[in-house]
């Protein structure tokens, strides 16, 4: 009990201070991939510092209190997780936060701002099978659906399952909003989109955003790890290595694609979660 | 505070201009100038900008929507004119549909002449107008704490009358 509260605090703390970190890193190394020198990686601390200094412009009043509870369900999804919780109820709880941001964008009058939407319940479309076969081949490794459980396996689930976590990575490209999948909102701006969801926020609701999306990404990358922990201390090692690769590869497919067509994503992102988690599945089922 | 100078984010606008000017806003963002090492981002929204980067004149058509950009961008936020024609004018200053410089239609705080302006003076006007944004949002958070102290003071007396009453 007494680690699960710990785990939780510390999941509460640190959590945005990793996430920009790893924000940071991320404009960092796309400088340098891209032969830039590129800002200093405390810049996504910066950004919302100034955020929130900014005056508030209300587009909705409705916008601030959705947003709050985007940022909400978002840090109770990871409390759930490091807490040692279900990991389905994990990313059910997720998804309840994705519908608060895209009823956040809806509320606005911009069409951006509602392309974006409509683009973000796509997103979800596209990467929710995947994301329940992960938590299906936890099951099916380790024989329970609990984060506690799971980590005191005998042996990381990624023995059983790497056909799950391939389908998981290829899906988190959405999730963590990368090229080629960042149909509803981008890093990059002046696009067709403008900003997508984001572009009816400013100033301190951005500033919201950016937080959620820090505790988000650490949320996301504790599951990438969850694949290599078992009871062994060093798996944890392990897991930080997997989970900073993880990450330097979606820098690595941002940096080297193009944003493609609705169409493609839909089909490539369930194709791979059929063809690697589905094999996968069958093999764990029958075997 | 000097925290906030660390991250301006520009909204750029063309007016109308040769887009000569607007290629060397761009070309600061290549490797070779690298604008986002001082955390510059060029985004397209004016409700999430700084720092409004206006280039070429301003015409009859284009009057009403830099007026609009620069109302939909929240304070703290400054003006910069790159190239002669977004300060004055320029070659087209005599041009029927011309009315002038970006001053004839918003308040312009720093002004980068060149035709095209070269991507050392943009940069240079950046970093001149970062420094006002700053010194701006300075004054607006000294501002929004005197407007604190001063309703905290009148609910102060407001509670003294009240309980005098």
């Amino acid at each position: 009990m007494i680690y699960r509260i710990i785990s939780i605090a510390a999941f509460l703390i640190f959590a945005p201070l990793v996430g920009g970190l790893l924000s940071g890193l991320d404009r960092k190394i796309s400088a340098r991939m891209q032969g830039r020198i590129g800002p200093s990686i405390f810049q996504p601390f910066y950004d919302v510092r100034k955020l929130f200094s900014k005056q508030f412009i209300v587009v909705n009043p409705a916008q601030v209190f959705l947003i709050m509870s985007f940022l909400f369900t978002i840090i109770f999804t990871g409390c759930m997780f490091f807490g040692g919780n279900d990991v389905l109820l994990c990313f059910f709880l997720l998804s309840t936060g994705a519908t608060f941001l895209i009823f956040a964008a809806c509320i606005t009058n911009s069409p951006y701002s509602n392309l974006g939407a409509s683009r973000e319940l796509l997103q979800m479309m596209c990467y929710e099978p995947a994301v329940l076969l992960a938590c299906i081949g936890f099951y099916l490794a380790t024989g329970s659906f609990n984060v506690s459980d799971i980590i005191q396996a005998d042996m990381p689930a990624i023995v059983k399952t790497p056909g799950f976590f391939i389908a998981f990575v290829f899906i988190l490209t959405i999730k963590l909003r990368k090229s080629p999948f960042d149909l509803s909102t981008s890093h990059h701006p002046h696009q067709e989109l403008v900003k997508g969801i984001t572009t009816d926020m400013g100033a301190k609701t951005l500033g919201l955003f950016e937080v959620a999306e820090w505790y988000e990404h650490v949320f996301l990358m504790g599951f990438v790890g969850l694949f290599f922990i078992n009871k062994n201390p060093w798996s944890y090692l392990v897991a930080v290595i997997a989970v900073l690769a993880t990450y330097f590869l979606e820098i690595l497919i941002d940096n080297t694609s193009a944003r493609v067509k609705w169409q493609v994503m839909l089909k490539s992102a369930w194709g791979v979660t059929l063809l690697v988690a589905g094999v996968n599945l069958i093999i764990l089922m029958v075997v | 505070m000097g925290i906030v100078k660390r991250s301006p984010w520009l909204l750029h606008y063309d007016g109308s201009s040769c887009n000569g000017c607007d290629i060397e806003v761009l070309a600061c963002l290549t490797p070779v100038y690298d604008a986002e090492r001082f955390g510059i981002i060029n985004t397209g929204d004016p409700m999430q900008a700084d720092i409004f980067l206006i280039t070429g004149g301003i015409n009859t058509q284009n009057q009403a929507v830099v007026k609009q950009l620069y109302d939909q961008m929240p304070s703290p936020k400054v003006v910069v004119a790159v190239g002669v024609c977004a300060c004055t004018g320029g070659v087209f200053k005599e041009c029927y549909n011309i009315i002038g410089g970006a001053d004839t239609t918003i308040p312009v705080d720093i002004y980068v002449p060149g035709c095209a302006a070269r991507p050392q003076a943009i940069i240079d006007g950046i970093i001149k107008a970062v420094a006002l944004f700053q010194e701006r949002a300075d004054e607006q958070e000294a501002n929004q704490k005197g407007q604190k102290t001063e309703n905290a003071a009148l609910n102060e007396a407001g509670k003294e009358t009240g309980n005098g009453n």
